[in-house]
């Protein structure tokens, strides 16, 4: 047939992340099979052009299908079945791409912006496929980084400044360096895999795009510090994560990478994946630990730390994935390079998770340094629907909240914590000028609380005091001195906590408390939440010039609060109302506030 | 022994410790007093309840005296205005959520969380939040829990799994909520518990108490008497509480060498057959197929003549006792001596044998 | 305790025994330690155990020689411990040849894998502790199995060390202090013989008596006279053996033979039962006085309460003595502690006023010594100071199973009774857990026999029977069956046998045959 030669020029890569399996992508790669078999061409031929990819980040225009052929290469969006049969007549048989639903300028954006290294291959790679990753140069860094000495290693990720990308931002080369010179052996890796925060998917979707990476970087770590041993600790909920990496695993065995002598080298090396039962407190080291033996994920104290004793008593590095993931890189292309790239004291690039009110969502990778104005604007391409942007939240829940006067700060880990915020693992939560900063705290408050582990005083009862105080000011029953009372008790709890969660875990009220007092005391002293979204606080009014007497509110009322008659403007008996917000929904002339 | 000893300041003193010490032995071995609620010197230092927490030269945070390991030349503060208004949060925080009802409670007296509610004097009233309101638990006959008093310091959990390795509780759920637990909330039973007390012995508070000892007496009314145990040849001992004239309770010697505060369901709670009514208390004479009861005098004088007649009447060497490992060095001595000499044979023997 | 690298336990079962010590043995554990279990039980050691040696009762010796047989094979012995510290090694070796894998793997139905892994974890081990109990002595061949224990620890030159060594759990709280004090038939208090001319006329001197040089009569032998009618008068002080001792059926015609009986007791007993006249006894809350542990601590019992009936065990035996012609003057039981130490050489340095703090391990000899923790780190206590490999043979238990009486009965403890049960089984609360005997079978002997859980079953031996309540667990392997003593209700020792170590004249409670019926 005459489409024959187009036929072996052609890639179609489609996104399989988690994202883009519950967009659809299976089926969508399915008929992709289905429509090609059905005008002749052979199974064998769709298999090879049929490329699987992990996530490029830009979940919110899932699915996304990449039509490469010869070497020319177009991208459509938001991809379902019944699109498939057109783009493969039009597109991919005539040569004539579909252009409505092809990607359009905020793709561009999104991407053009960012600087990728980690991600760089997500969503260009099978990531079941070692092949793939070695066509790439997949495990040349481990390769280089076991013909030279241990000490070469630690020394060249210590020129490359790279830090922890978990939370504090430690110097990875120091924390190897201090366990390789630990006494006491076996010593161990562990990859941190046990992402928790709301809304963070950096390391699943790096260990789904691009699982090799990890377990290349699980690799290089062991051998500068000495360990030949690995435990990758990820969160059960993450199914296809550990259904690739188990794939990867055993490829890279069967390969050599992992086993005994790994390439010639003298070295051995093996990872054992261990699943976590979703508790946050287990992304904690010393209750990720813990949980590894067998016991009940909780914090111990520190010092001793995990490098000197951590898993079985034994010194213990552990990193978490976007750390790892860094490494074949940094060794490959060295570790001057790499510092070529962010801040003085931040090196690198930094994989965030965009989230909350912002048009692109979705996972990018940016240069440490990059505005907060850029991330937000430039590449998120700013709050949906226009709305003002108030402020974000970066480092997870026990992160802290930015606000919108401070966009223009580098992102970087002690610009963070200068203003009582963090790094973290890379989450951050857009807000606008409709979301309640006493109500975010509280959302926080609540997340950080019930996954407390109930070890040490402070984080238990003193989180639970405090999100008991943020709830009844959203409920319109705070009092004076509420506000000192939450200040008090998250100084006290920041300072006399065990563990990372706990000492942070006041973060997000502290922080708003700081920059948005106003709207606590406004719920306070006035009884008013701002932004309108504290259901107690509301008040609904009719705006009698803008009534035009339908009388639709008073139908939709359930509770007897409207009154109207015909030709009249309607009126709500505020004793009545029990602030359902149905009148609101049911007027057509926005004429309730 | 000299290279492992160093040298640290507490309180501006200067004091040699082991170099293994955290700050909290140390402290001890150099007699400054640290609160602490969680800690066990049977258990692994735990870190919980955050009230050991001391202030470190050249370290920003407080550290928890009981997980920190000494260091040399280590400056160590442990009073301070911001450590104890610390230390008053915290044991606010607890107290927040407490049944204060130190009244009516058996720990009354007893109790390190009155102790220290006493000492910083604070209560948990600035706290208007919820507090637990659970059952009292009584699903055996040893062991009574009382959730609302558990201050979750851990200790009851880890001698269990530490010690005792029985694996009995844990602590379960999360946040606000976690509490120490048998698995899937079940009661008590030999199943899953050894009932030996261990995490009665080790609670803080009233959270865990001994049911047989409930409402005999408080701990300050109570003679406590050291003894060794009378059960199996390991050697615990333990105090005899004692009020009336009456052994009403078990507690445990925690500085004993054998046990160090541990016992076993006998040790702890086998105790009430000194008072039960089967007790021989009066010499018994048999007369026919009945036990009478006789005086003192009447049944040794009997005794006394019978065996000198069987001795005149037999010889020495066909009389003879029997002595008991469940008796006392002295008995057994006295026994050996008085088969020797008021009987004059050798035909003496102890169940050491059987 | 706590650094053992190995640790071998043999025939014990401390987390019921000795649940105490069993802390200090988790402890090792928690911390790494391997663990070697030899039991035909599954005990919860045994479960947790790296090699289950699921030996066959009254095969200890044909064990510990196929496990020295293959530690020489291998050469994992320590020549250097042996050839410094040991005689009698030739024989020995010469011995254990004849116990091969093959042999020792019929004989204790143990597999050949795992006591090669036994013998390479105890030999290798850099410390390596042996802790064996009732399950070794109450055998026939108890003395022996004994000795056997100490060849393979000697072999290896797991001795003499912090943290090696061999020891031993006792049963009784006083057992260390009783066999002290000399209620012994053939030695003065102190382990001192009567044949020993000086030491006699120490006592002589002392107590102002004349005392035979010749040995008296063990408890066994004085009852076996009695069925015979050849000894007249016995004072039981705080004894049951009408329910404890093997054999009851035996022991009940000896005491019913006697002319006359005096038991001292805290309860009524079955042993009561045969008196004539009863005493009554004080508990140890009632009286001062001293127990000796099973680490020869020795440590005080303090009065807590008023004897229930007016005067304790010392100043009975004091009056009686009196009575009797021989004035006995006591005004403390400190004071008989006082002659203890002037008399006992071990015991020269203890009394009271030193036991306040924890107590004192004898030998202790003068009152400035502190006390002994550790025996044996330079030489052992026979003459040169060598310690003696004694080659011994297999030889099984007294009575084995057949046709007619085809299981073999284990007898022990559970760690909620105690003995007789007279004071447990009167404690509130432990009588409800634990309310009475329960016949441990394997759920495959149980199905064979249609036996269900909880259904009472006649058990018989050829000397008695009793009826209990099966358990059907897997904590006995098929083919033994396992009771304790503990109940009046179900006397057990009705069923044991008479078969007795000859040199200690330990009963062998640990195995007899029996049937099991509906």
């Amino acid at each position: 047939m005459s489409d024959a030669t187009n036929v072996k020029d052609l890639l179609i890569r489609v996104c399989v992340g988690t994202g883009g399996l519950a967009a659809g992508s299976q089926e969508v790669i399915d008929e992709f099979g289905r429509q090609l078999g059905d005008r002749g061409i052979e199974a064998e031929i769709v298999k090879k052009c049929v490329n699987k990819t992990g996530c490029r980040g830009f979940c919110a225009k899932d699915v996304l299908v990449d039509i490469i052929i010869g070497g020319k290469s177009e991208t459509y969006q938001l991809i379902s079945t019944d699109k498939v049969g057109r783009i493969v007549e039009e597109h991919i048989l005539k040569g004539e791409p579909v252009k409505e639903w092809l990607v359009g300028p905020e793709y561009h954006s999104f991407h053009d912006r960012q600087t990728k290294i980690l991600l760089k291959q997500c969503g260009h790679i099978d990531p079941e496929d070692i092949q793939a990753y070695l066509a790439i140069g997949g495990y040349e860094g481990a390769k280089k980084a076991l013909s030279g000495k241990p000490a070469a290693v630690i020394d060249e990720i210590k020129s490359s400044g790279l830090r922890g990308r978990g939370g504090a931002g430690f110097p990875t080369g120091l924390k190897w360096e201090i366990c390789s010179k630990a006494e006491g052996h076996p010593k161990y890796i562990i990859c941190n895999a046990d992402e928790g925060d709301p809304g963070a998917f950096m390391d699943r979707s790096v260990i789904e795009g691009n699982p090799h990476s990890v377990i290349e970087g699980m690799i290089i770590a062991g051998y500068a510090i000495g360990a030949s041993y690995g435990y990758v600790y990820i969160r059960a909920e993450y199914p296809l994560a550990i259904h690739r990496l188990k794939i990867a695993i055993s490829d890279a065995r069967s390969r050599g990478f992992l086993g005994k002598n790994i390439s010639g080298s003298g070295f051995d090396f093996d990872i054992r994946i261990k699943e976590g039962a979703g508790a946050f407190i287990c992304g904690e080291e010393t209750a990720l630990i813990a949980s590894i033996e067998g016991k009940r994920g909780m914090p111990r104290a520190k010092p001793p730390f995990p490098a000197h004793k951590g898993l079985w008593g034994k010194p213990t590095v552990i990193n978490n994935v976007e750390t790892l993931a860094n490494l074949p890189a940094i060794i490959t292309n060295g570790g001057k390079w790499y510092a070529s790239i962010g801040t003085e004291k931040s090196k690198g690039t930094k994989v965030f998770a965009l989230t909350g009110r912002i048009k692109n969502t979705g996972l990018i990778e940016v240069p440490m340094g990059i505005s907060l104005k850029e991330i937000i604007y430039d590449i998120g391409g700013g709050c949906e629907k226009n709305r003002k942007f108030k402020a974000v939240q970066t480092g997870g829940p026990s992160g802290g909240c930015i606000p919108a006067s401070h966009i223009d700060m580098p992102v970087d880990y002690e610009s963070l914590m200068g203003v009582g915020s963090m790094m973290g693992s890379g989450g951050m939560v857009v807000m606008d000028e409709t979301t309640c900063m006493v109500d975010m705290s509280k959302f926080f408050l609540s997340f950080t609380q019930s996954e407390s582990c109930g070890k040490c005083v402070p984080c238990r009862v003193g989180t639970k005091r405090m999100l008991e105080i943020l709830t009844r000011i959203t409920e319109g029953k705070g009092k004076e001195g509420d506000i000192e009372l939450l200040l008090e008790l998250g100084t006290n709890i920041k300072a006399t906590s065990l563990c990372g969660l706990g000492m942070s875990a006041p973060n997000p009220v502290l922080s708003t408390v700081r920059f948005f007092r106003e709207e606590y005391e406004a719920h306070i002293r006035e009884g008013i939440c701002p932004a309108s979204v504290c259901k107690a606080l509301r008040r609904y009014v009719v705006n009698v010039e803008m009534c035009k007497m339908c009388g639709k509110c008073f139908k939709a009322c359930p509770s007897g609060a409207i009154t109207w008659e015909k030709k009249k403007p309607a009126s709500i008996d505020k004793g009545k109302c029990i602030k359902c917000g149905a009148c609101y929904e049911a007027c057509p002339f926005s004429a309730i506030t | 022994m000299s290279d492992n000893k160093i040298k640290i300041t507490i309180n501006g003193t200067e004091t040699l410790c082991n170099r293994e010490d955290t700050i909290l032995k140390a402290a001890k071995r150099a007699g400054v007093h640290i609160p602490t609620l969680c800690n066990d010197e049977r258990l692994e230092p735990y870190g919980g309840c955050r009230l050991c927490i001391v202030e470190v030269k050249g370290v920003a945070r407080p550290l928890t005296a009981c997980t920190t390991p000494v260091a040399e030349n280590m400056e160590v503060v442990t009073e301070s205005d911001t450590i104890r208004k610390m230390r008053a949060h915290v044991i606010e925080l607890l107290l927040s959520n407490h049944p204060n009802d130190c009244m009516r409670c058996e720990k009354t007296g007893d109790c390190a969380l009155q102790n220290l509610s006493y000492e910083y004097g604070v209560d948990g009233s600035r706290y208007e939040g919820e507090k637990w309101d659970l059952p009292i638990r009584e699903d055996n006959p040893f062991i009574t829990y009382e959730p609302n008093k558990c201050i979750l310091c851990g200790r009851c959990t880890r001698i269990c799994n530490e010690v005792v390795m029985a694996g009995t509780i844990e602590l379960t759920g999360r946040g606000f909520n976690s509490m120490p637990d048998t698995a899937f909330r079940k009661p008590r039973t030999l199943e899953n518990c050894e009932f030996c007390g261990q995490c009665v012995s080790t609670c803080p508070t009233g959270a865990l108490t001994d049911r047989k000892g409930r409402g005999k007496g408080r701990s300050y009314e109570m003679k406590k008497v050291k003894t060794t145990c009378s059960y199996c040849g390991t050697g615990c001992n333990f105090y005899l509480n004692v009020k009336d004239n009456k052994v009403v309770k078990v507690t445990s010697a925690y500085e004993a060498p054998v046990n160090q505060g541990n016992l076993c369901i006998k040790g702890r709670y086998g105790y009430d057959f000194i008072h039960h009514p089967d007790r021989i208390k009066t010499p018994l004479i048999r007369k026919g197929d009945k036990f009478v009861e006789a005086s003192w005098d009447e049944a040794l004088e009997l005794v006394a003549d019978k065996f000198n007649e069987l001795i005149k009447k037999y010889g020495r060497e066909k009389v003879g006792g029997f002595s008991s490992s469940r008796c006392t060095n002295e008995e057994n001595y006295l026994l050996s001596k008085w088969v020797r000499c008021a009987i004059g044979s050798n035909n003496v023997d102890n169940c050491a044998r059987v | 305790m706590p650094d053992i690298d190995t640790l071998f336990l043999f025939g014990s079962n401390p987390t019921e025994g000795h649940p105490i010590v069993s802390h200090w043995l988790k402890k090792a554990l928690r911390k790494g330690a391997k663990l070697v279990v030899g039991d035909p039980r599954k005990t919860w050691m045994a479960r947790r155990a790296d090699v289950w040696l699921n030996l066959k009762p009254g095969s200890n010796i044909a064990m510990m020689n196929g496990l020295v047989n293959v530690i020489l094979q291998n050469g994992w012995e320590n020549k250097e411990f042996i050839a410094k510290r040991t005689e009698g090694f030739e024989e020995i070796r010469e011995k254990v040849k004849e116990y091969d894998l093959d042999r020792v793997e019929k004989l204790t139905g143990v597999s050949k894998e795992n006591i090669i892994e036994a013998a390479r974890l105890y030999s290798h081990a850099e410390k390596a502790m042996i802790v064996y109990g009732l399950g070794v002595t109450e055998h026939r061949t108890g003395t022996e199995n004994a000795m056997a224990i100490a060849n393979l620890a000697l072999v290896c030159g797991q001795l003499g060390r912090p943290s090696t060594g061999i020891m031993a759990l006792r049963g009784q709280n006083n057992v260390q202090g009783a066999s002290d004090l000399g209620p012994l038939p053939a030695t003065l208090p102190g382990y001192q013989s009567v044949a020993d001319d000086k030491g006699r006329e120490k006592f002589e001197k002392a107590w102002g008596v004349k005392i035979s040089p010749k040995p008296g009569l063990k408890s066994v032998e004085m009852l076996d006279e009695c069925r015979r009618g050849n000894f007249k008068g016995i004072f039981i002080l705080g004894e049951d053996p009408a329910q404890t001792d093997p054999d009851l059926k035996h022991v009940w015609g000896a005491l019913e033979a006697v002319e006359f009986l005096v038991v001292q007791d805290i309860f009524h007993t079955e042993t009561t039962k045969f008196a004539h006249v009863i005493l009554p006894g004080a508990s140890f809350a009632e009286k001062d006085g001293t127990f000796t542990n099973g680490e020869r601590r020795v440590q005080r019992v303090r009065k807590a309460i008023e004897p229930l009936s007016g005067m304790a065990e010392w100043q009975v035996l004091s009056r009686l003595s009196t009575l009797m012609g021989y004035p006995m003057n006591y005004n403390h039981p400190s004071e008989i502690m006082d002659e203890i130490a002037s008399l006992v050489p071990i015991y020269g340095g203890i009394s009271y006023d030193r036991l306040d703090n924890g107590g004192i391990q004898w030998p202790c000899p003068t009152k400035d010594h502190p006390g002994t923790t550790t025996l044996y780190t330079d030489l052992f206590s026979r003459p040169g100071g060598l310690a003696k490999f004694i080659a011994l043979d297999h030889s099984g238990s007294g009575e084995v199973p057949d046709e007619q009486y085809p299981y073999v009965l284990i007898t022990g403890r559970v760690r909620e009774h105690y003995n007789n049960g007279s004071m447990t089984k009167r404690s509130a609360g432990i009588n409800d857990v634990v309310p009475e005997e329960l016949l441990e079978i394997n759920p495959a002997d149980a199905k064979q026999l249609n036996i269900n859980h909880g259904e009472y079953v006649k058990v018989s031996s050829r000397r008695g029977e009793i009826k209990v309540k099966a358990k059907v667990t897997d904590r006995s392997q098929a083919g033994n069956v396992f009771l304790t003593f503990h109940h009046r209700e179900a006397l057990s020792n009705i069923l044991t046998s008479g078969f007795r170590d000859p040199i200690t004249g330990t009963p062998e409670y640990k195995s007899c045959a029996v049937r099991i019926e509906k």
